[in-house]
């Protein structure tokens, strides 16, 4: 579903990542994690396409085509979703109205007519018990005054309700209570199907307890310095990233060497 | 240029004073030949005015606009419902290059104890009735367009509440500017007395037709006595070269309220002015302002609060949406004079550009004389905000709608504060139609 080969992107003239390659296949689930600031969100960033973040090499393939050729809206028509690590508030804009105007752009480029009031409602208040979401905050401004938890959850429900193919999850387990947490993981559980795929960022093998992930990849300084599978979160949550970015370090090192040979 | 234009309206005064309601009254032609002599040593405001700085009103002094004396059969070809004028809700007077048309209005389900009436036939009929208001409310240092308003308008809107009366429906006035021949100058003269205890709420609606330029010079003024309620709308959605200079005026008396919103939307330049007195205890106004501004639109918004007594409150709260090559002025005066003690006065601007020749100059000040008060005043132009058309776009919107629907959202608070919710209603899609160039924001989502 989705190819990263050799990704590079700098913000300013700065480099971020350097040299990212990833292959996550329909049906999986993977985890990144990975030191602050080692350009966990950043990668997430450039997938959806932010502007400012200049790709300087490498390609992204989603489903065959070239994903950095489209536009954020053209990557979420295409089923692509990030659940932000800091979502923006949007004075005067309902969350209700942004779900409306998201969800029938959606259907309008697969060439679905659009939902009416009564269904789309319908929709979006069977979705809001799956992610066990106060009602109300449907008619609030999106995000605005809203608890870090509740921005999280919101995340959450609209990924829900657009029900992506591949979806991205940035952090967003952090700030969340045990109940919260849940909910999301009960959320994105829910959304797991053969066709789609999610990948989560996360500093905590709490979340992996719930959402178990096919494969965990560690991020550090711009590149995957080692991928494993789920017990690899467990061995990073016992000796932490010093003891594995060393063992790159190692690695890296011995490459110096053979190479200079 | 200021002279040329001047010396026809002053040549043209003496055949038209004569033909005015009310000339065969000593204080009323009295009251005109003042405003005429005023007017002829002061002329129109210049950039040298400090409350003139950022606009220059020669476009308006570049022709001579011919003043409307009586009505004419003007009114006559007017068809409402050809310019989407929705049937009448409620009381209606409808005003034809500033003189009453009776065909085109409705007072039929008037509230007893409101009285909707033409100043003209006031003026003719029991003109000492009005005696001890008309006129009366300006400030002073009235601007030339004010005293010209004063020295030539002879028709208008008399609307009196009776004490204790609420009102069940708004009171709506409807300008029209018919142009058939082109330069129509149109000064309607307004006066509102809300007597004691009563509660009301007015529309002054003012539009004329795209592509002539016309000319709407109107005065307002208001009179809010003990207790009085009144919600007051002006709506400037004026034809798309119109100029358009508006004053309002108004004086409390104790415990009175005012709510006065004014939505800029029309004309080529525009100048609206309100100059509120709180002149007695625990009088408080709340103003609510909005203008959008694209094209070549001038759009200066000119308010003043004075506050005269103790306990007084005001709060006002004017935001603007600046396009294209428009340019907007706020210039936002309050003053707490020496004996309004315990006063709280909150101002703000805030102001939207979309477009890099767009322009903003906003003033806000605040004097104080007291010293127990609470004031805060503050002015922000910015622009949408990226990350919040990014999270939008994230989720599948267009750019475009995006930024729409978040420029949209700019003026919405503005629009939630309107009262009469069919006025809203309408306002809503207006206002859509000229930021999204679409009939209703619900085509975004
Ligand atoms: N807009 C920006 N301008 C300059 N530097 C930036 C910008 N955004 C990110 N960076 C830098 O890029 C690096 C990677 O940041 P990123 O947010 O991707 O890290 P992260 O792995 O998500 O960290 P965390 O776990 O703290 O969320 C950091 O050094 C950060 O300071
Ligand atoms: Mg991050």
């Amino acid at each position: 579903m989705l190819k990263i080969n050799d990704l590079h992107a700098s913000i300013d003239g700065k480099a971020i990542l350097k040299g990212i390659d990833l292959e996550v296949k329909a049906g999986e689930v993977h985890a990144i994690m990975g030191p602050n600031g080692s350009g966990k969100s950043t990668l997430a960033n450039v997938l959806v396409g932010r502007d400012g973040y200049t790709v300087t090499r490498g390609r992204v393939t989603y489903n065959g085509q070239n994903l950095l050729e489209l536009s954020p809206e053209e990557r979420a028509h295409e089923g692509i979703f990030l659940a932000f690590q800091y979502p923006v508030e949007i004075p005067g804009v309902s969350n209700i109205n942004l779900l409306k105007a998201s969800v029938n752009a959606v259907r309008k480029h697969r060439g679905e007519k659009e939902l009416d009031a009564i269904d789309f409602l319908k929709l979006v208040k069977a979705k809001l018990k799956t992610v066990d979401m106060k009602q109300e905050l449907l008619y609030r401004s999106v995000n605005e005054g809203f608890s870090g938890g509740e921005k999280k959850r919101n995340e959450v429900f609209q990924m829900a309700v657009l029900e992506p193919t591949l979806a991205i999850m940035d952090e967003t387990d952090s700030g969340l209570d045990i109940d919260a947490l849940k909910a999301v993981a009960s959320g994105v559980n829910a959304l797991r199907a053969d066709d789609r795929a999610i990948i989560v960022v996360t500093h905590y093998q709490r979340l992996l307890d719930y959402i178990v992930p096919d494969y965990v990849h560690v991020l550090a300084h711009g590149s995957v310095i080692k991928s494993g599978d789920k017990s690899l979160a467990l061995e990073l949550e016992k000796h932490g990233y010093g003891w594995i970015e060393s063992h790159a370090d190692d690695q890296a090192g011995a490459a110096t060497v053979s190479g200079a040979g | 240029m200021n002279d040329l234009a001047i010396n026809d309206y002053l040549g043209a005064h003496p055949d038209m004073s004569a033909a005015l309601a009310g000339s065969a009254t000593a204080w009323v032609a009295q009251t005109r030949r003042d405003a005429l002599e005023r007017f002829q040593s002061e002329g129109f405001p210049t950039p040298r005015h400090e409350a003139w700085r950022y606009t220059n009103v020669r476009p308006i002094l570049k022709q001579s606009f011919t003043p409307s004396v009586a009505q004419r059969d003007d009114a006559e070809e007017i068809d409402l419902e050809k310019l989407s004028i929705t049937p009448a809700v409620g009381p209606r007077l409808v005003f034809v290059n500033g003189h009453l048309s009776s065909r085109l209005s409705t007072l039929d389900d008037i509230d007893a104890g409101v009285r909707a009436r033409s100043l003209a036939a006031v003026l003719d009929n029991e003109p000492d009735s009005v005696k001890p208001h008309l006129a009366r409310q300006m400030p002073g240092c009235a601007h030339g367009f004010t005293i010209f308003n004063t020295a030539f308008a002879g028709d208008g809107a008399l609307i009196e509440l009776d004490a204790g009366v609420k009102a069940t429906q708004p009171i709506e006035l409807l300008y029209i500017v018919s142009t058939p021949n082109p330069g129509a100058l149109a000064q309607p003269r307004n006066l509102l007395i809300a007597g004691p205890n009563s509660e009301a709420q007015i529309v002054e609606r003012y539009i004329g037709p795209d592509g002539d330029a016309y000319f709407t010079n109107v005065v307002t003024e208001i009179v809010l006595q003990q207790d009085a309620r009144l919600g007051h709308y002006k709506l400037q959605e004026e034809g798309d070269k119109a100029f358009h200079v508006g004053g309002l005026f108004v004086r409390h008396e104790t415990g009175s309220r005012l709510y006065a919103h004014s939505i800029s939307i029309g004309g080529s330049l525009v100048r609206n002015d309100v100059h509120v007195v709180l002149g007695a205890p625990h009088s408080a106004c709340v103003l609510n302002g909005l203008y959008v501004a694209g094209g070549r639109q001038h759009v200066d918004n000119h308010t003043h609060i004075d506050h005269a007594e103790p306990d007084t409150n005001s709060n006002e709260v004017y935001k603007g949406i600046v396009d294209g090559r428009a340019r907007a002025v706020f210039q936002g005066r309050v003053v707490v004079h020496q004996d309004a003690q315990r006063s709280d006065a909150q101002q703000s601007n805030k102001n939207l550009l979309l477009s890099r020749n767009a322009e903003v100059d906003t003033k806000p000040q605040l004097e104080i004389y007291a010293d127990d008060v609470a004031c805060s005043h503050g002015a922000t132009v910015g622009q949408l905000d990226p990350d919040a058309v990014f999270y939008l776009r994230s989720r599948g919107v267009a750019e475009e709608a995006a930024r729409g629907l978040l420029t949209y959202a700019f003026a919405n608070d503005a629009v939630e504060k309107i009262q009469i919710v069919s006025l809203r209603e309408r306002l809503e899609s207006v206002i859509a139609a000229k930021l999204l160039k679409r009939d209703s924001v619900e085509e975004l989502l």
